[in-house]
């Protein structure tokens, strides 16, 4: 716990990435397996299964600090960060030889063992962990047992630091600790040795994932004939794996997916062995995809009802081959790759893959189909087709550099988004909240308001889009305006107008003005319109119509 | 209220027996000062009352003109219907808090305090009162104060790796109080052991060592820092230098550097590392807040007023769970509580001592 600890500490301590590589390299030098096994499970975001009721610890650590309950909530509030703020209120530890365990120790000994355990038993072995830890590791230990662990490294970094301590390629071993494996020494050992024989078929490729292309493709390399154009479509983005008979499907979040998409499982059955798909896992319905809230209703599910199935069928549309007859495809061109997946959709009778986009594509219903090309003569008319998404219920296109291999992560180059320009409407803040984390005590959580009649109701709340010297301003005045306070939520006089830009706009029961926006982000300060002459909740709804109309 | 030794007036804390102001926000006949810090010392009033420890500090500050008065610690001074009275605050250098008498009743103005040990501030000492006006800036229980002696080391450590790999050690921490107390630190371990490198520092921080060492306030040999001196020292220099100076062009010259804050809001992941610095070392000349149950119950006041910070929820704990009436007092103009001050872009409670005395916030207010 000592090292690791040590660890999280030189993470959490720097924003340059050679740091950061260089602290996990030492780490994984020197650590045991059964130690990196873990470290690598919790860093690379892996989910560490609660085992204690967060109300509960908050109750006990507030009662070890002797401070009541609503102090701990206004320290939180402070703070910003729970694990941080119990570990800055236990009292210290009790100075004797203290000999804190290794991490598996603390993993086998304290947190999983805890889940089973009565409340009082779990209060006496947090008790037990408190006093054997120094207080820095008290917060990991914290941050191991609420089951949230960020400390700005991602999979890929990881990845690339325990691959040049073992001497493997960053791809083989991202593919290898991606999916299923248990944090065991035994495992660990396996996915890091380089001549391993790996007999899980489970195991879903890293995907690639695409860059945002902010001043159209004008600037990209290549005339149009280049690049292979998709829709981008609103749904999940998933990996459909049939390897010896079993059919996986993972998101894009690496989560085994399969019981919540059954009708999609059973439909690509009609496939071979040994192929993984990459597509799109989308609520549809006769002629086009449904709204993304649609799609929502089905998320988080073990197990999927009839009339759910009915109402909200899902079909996975097929955009990429990355597997054939057990074979990796993707240092192949996309162009050959994309070729393969026609083949085998027309071979299996499924998308005829001659069929095209523009709009009127059929075969709805299918629990499985090909992501059709979108074929443009010109970038203009690509533009044109873009305009036309929000009315389609897609997010705009997709640029696909035909030549390029399937990649590992956000890489620029091979695929762009060009999404479609956000929708947008004037709000006034009303409430501010602080911020978590590195926003944590400043004022950075802002709900905003549009009129209805004489009233501000709720709208959406936002957290980016302001520089941080922007940040700083709207917080001073936010302390300068405060008109009443509810818990850690401050009311402000209504003086400040933002611009939001939002990707969609939908019913909601539970938001007092009856909508709710998608990705509401801060588009800019509207220092020049005064509150009056913020958009009206009208005209939101009327908006709401013309999208459910057109949709 | 009406018959409260302490009202808040336009002005700030006012005291009508005596007719004075206590740091007072706007110019005013006379001024009793806890310490020399930007938002406590204001320039532009007619007479300042200070302790004599604090005379020099102060008189850097408010320039050669300002009528300035001096009492010793504890030496009773009678105004009015008023006896005033200067106790040490521990906070920076001659920080006084101020004991005010009438007809028997005693309230004290804490200023900013702390009861950590600091070398280069007479120790806080509590003063028996029926009211008590205490600082706030970090009063909630996750603010608890690492030793000192820790921390230095802790500085001491993070210089010497520094220098190690000829990477210039740059430390802000404010030009008046902070830095004095990080260069007095530093000098007490590196007198015994020797230093990793020479001590360079801001001219703004230079300017303010002569009232310490005036005062008799051990500080180490310093050169002026830029970069013919870094260069010399070949990245084993610590560069001692305000938070205004980070990420100007002045800075810059200390590259390859690695850079540190010496701060209470330190004690939060969150501001260390939104404040961008490499490191942060918790060390504050506020209260924290086993410091303020502590110096609130040496007093033996049974009112408490709380200003700076988070005041409300301390005010509620003491009222709550110590049975001592307790109240908020607002800080200046702002509606929120804390405002401005427990920005931590602002750093220690907003004492926000600037480099140049000419800027608005330093300078008389109108």
């Amino acid at each position: 716990m000592k090292a690791f600890t040590r660890l999280f500490t030189r993470l959490d301590r720097t924003t340059r990435t050679s740091l950061k590589v260089e602290a996990l390299e030492d780490y994984f030098r020197a650590a045991p397996p059964a130690d990196s096994a873990w470290a690598l499970w919790v860093l690379s975001g892996a989910r560490v299964k609660r085992s204690v009721h967060t109300g509960r610890l908050r109750e006990w650590v507030a009662e070890a600090a002797q401070i009541p309950l609503w102090l701990l909530e206004e320290s939180y509030d402070a703070v910003g960060d729970l694990a941080e703020t119990l570990a800055l209120l236990l009292p210290e530890p009790p100075k004797a030889d203290r000999d804190p365990p290794a991490l598996h120790q603390v993993m086998d000994d304290w947190i999983l063992p805890l889940r089973r355990r009565s409340d009082p038993e779990k209060k006496e072995l947090l008790q037990e962990a408190w006093d054997r830890l120094e207080p820095q590791e008290r917060l990991v230990f914290h941050k191991l047992i609420t089951g949230g662990f960020r400390v700005g490294v991602g999979r890929k970094l990881v990845t690339r630091a325990l691959a040049s301590v073992v001497g493997m390629e960053p791809a083989v071993l991202a593919h290898r600790t991606t999916g299923r494996w248990e944090p065991t020494a035994r495992d660990f050992l396996l996915i890091t040795s380089p001549d391993a024989d790996l007999p899980d078929p489970g195991q879903p490729y890293p995907f690639l994932l695409a860059n945002p292309l902010e001043n159209g493709p004008a600037e990209l390399p290549g005339p149009p004939e280049c690049w292979q154009v998709e829709w981008k479509w609103d749904g999940i983005r998933g990996q459909l794996i049939l390897r010896d008979g079993e059919v996986l499907i993972w998101s894009r979040g690496e989560e085994l997916v399969t019981p919540t998409f059954p009708e999609v499982a059973e439909g690509a059955r009609i496939l071979p062995s040994g192929t993984v798909l990459d597509g799109e896992l989308l609520a549809w319905k006769g002629e086009g995809p449904l709204p993304f809230h649609q799609l929502q209703r089905r998320l988080g599910r073990k197990r999927v009802g009839r009339k759910l199935l009915d109402e909200v069928p899902v079909t996975f549309l097929a955009y990429d081959l990355l597997e054939q007859g057990g074979e990796d495809l993707r240092e192949k061109p996309l162009k050959e790759r994309r070729r393969r997946l026609e083949a085998l959709f027309s071979q299996r009778n499924l998308e005829s893959p001659t069929k095209v986009d523009p709009p009127g594509e059929s075969r709805a219903g299918l629990p499985l189909a090909l992501s059709p090309l979108v074929r443009v003569e010109s970038w203009a008319a690509a533009a044109e087709l873009r305009g036309r998404s929000r009315e389609l219920r897609r997010e705009g296109l997709m640029l696909k550099d035909r030549e390029s291999a399937y990649g590992v992560g956000r890489i620029r180059g091979p695929w762009w988004k060009w999404k479609v320009d956000p929708l947008s409407l004037d709000g006034v803040l009303i409430y501010a909240q602080r911020g978590h984390g590195r926003r944590a005590s400043l004022f950075t959580d802002y709900t905003f308001g549009v009129w209805d009649g004489d009233d501000l109701v709720p709208v959406g709340k936002a957290y980016s889009g302001l520089s941080d010297a922007e940040i700083r301003e709207v917080d001073r005045w936010i302390r300068g305006h405060v008109v009443d306070r509810f818990g850690p939520v401050r009311a402000v006089e209504p003086g400040l107008v933002f611009e939001l830009a939002f990707d969609g706009i939908r019913p909601s029961s539970r938001h007092r003005s009856g909508v709710a926006l998608r990705f509401p982000r801060m588009a800019r300060w509207r220092r020049d319109k005064p509150p009056s002459e913020a958009d009206t909740l009208a005209g939101v709804l009327g908006l709401l119509q013309r999208m459910e109309r057109d949709g | 209220m009406s018959t409260d030794l302490i009202r808040l007036d336009p002005c700030g804390l006012y005291v009508p027996a005596a007719d004075i102001h206590v740091d007072p926000w706007r110019p005013v006949e006379r001024a009793v000062i806890t310490h020399a810090h930007g938002d406590h010392a204001r320039r532009g009033s007619r007479q300042y009352l200070t302790s004599r420890r604090g005379q020099g500090v102060l008189r850097a500050r408010m320039g050669t003109d300002a009528r300035i008065e001096t009492l010793d610690w504890g030496e009773r001074l009678r105004v009015g219907d008023a006896i005033l009275s200067l106790h040490p605050a521990g906070h920076i250098l001659g920080s006084a808090q101020v004991r005010i008498e009438v007809g028997g009743e005693v309230w004290v103005v804490s200023g900013d305090y702390k009861l950590t040990s600091d070398p280069t501030t007479t120790p806080f000492e509590p003063v028996g009162c029926h009211v008590f006006i205490s600082e706030c800036t970090f009063g909630l229980p996750v603010y608890r104060w690492p030793d000192p002696k820790e921390v230095f080391e802790s500085i001491l450590e993070w210089w010497e790796e520094n220098a190690a790999s000829q990477r210039t050690s740059v430390l802000f921490g404010y030009s008046l109080g902070k830095a004095q107390r990080l260069l007095a630190g530093i000098h007490e371990r590196t007198g015994r052991h020797g230093a990793p490198g020479p001590i360079l520092v801001h001219g703004a921080v230079h300017r303010l060592l002569a009232p310490y060492r005036e005062a008799g306030i051990a500080l180490p040999e310093v050169e002026m820092a830029n970069r013919s001196s870094a260069e010399q020292a070949g990245g084993r220099a610590l560069v001692v230098a305000p938070p205004s100076a980070g990420g100007t062009s002045w800075i810059r010259a200390f590259s390859p550097s690695s850079t540190a804050f010496a701060s209470g809001w330190m004690r939060l992941r969150g501001t260390r590392r939104r404040r961008g610095g490499d490191r942060g070392f918790v060390l504050s000349d506020h209260v924290d807040w086993d410091g303020l149950l502590n110096a609130v119950e040496a007093t033996g006041a049974q009112r408490v007023g709380l200003t700076h910070g988070n005041t409300a929820a301390a005010a509620r704990y003491l009222r709550e769970d110590r049975a001592i009436d307790s109240w908020a007092l607002p800080t200046r103009f702002q509606g929120e509580a804390g405002a401005e001050t427990d920005d931590p872009e602002a750093d220690d409670g907003g004492d926000t001592p600037r480099t140049d005395d000419s800027s608005p916030k330093g300078g008389a207010a109108t």
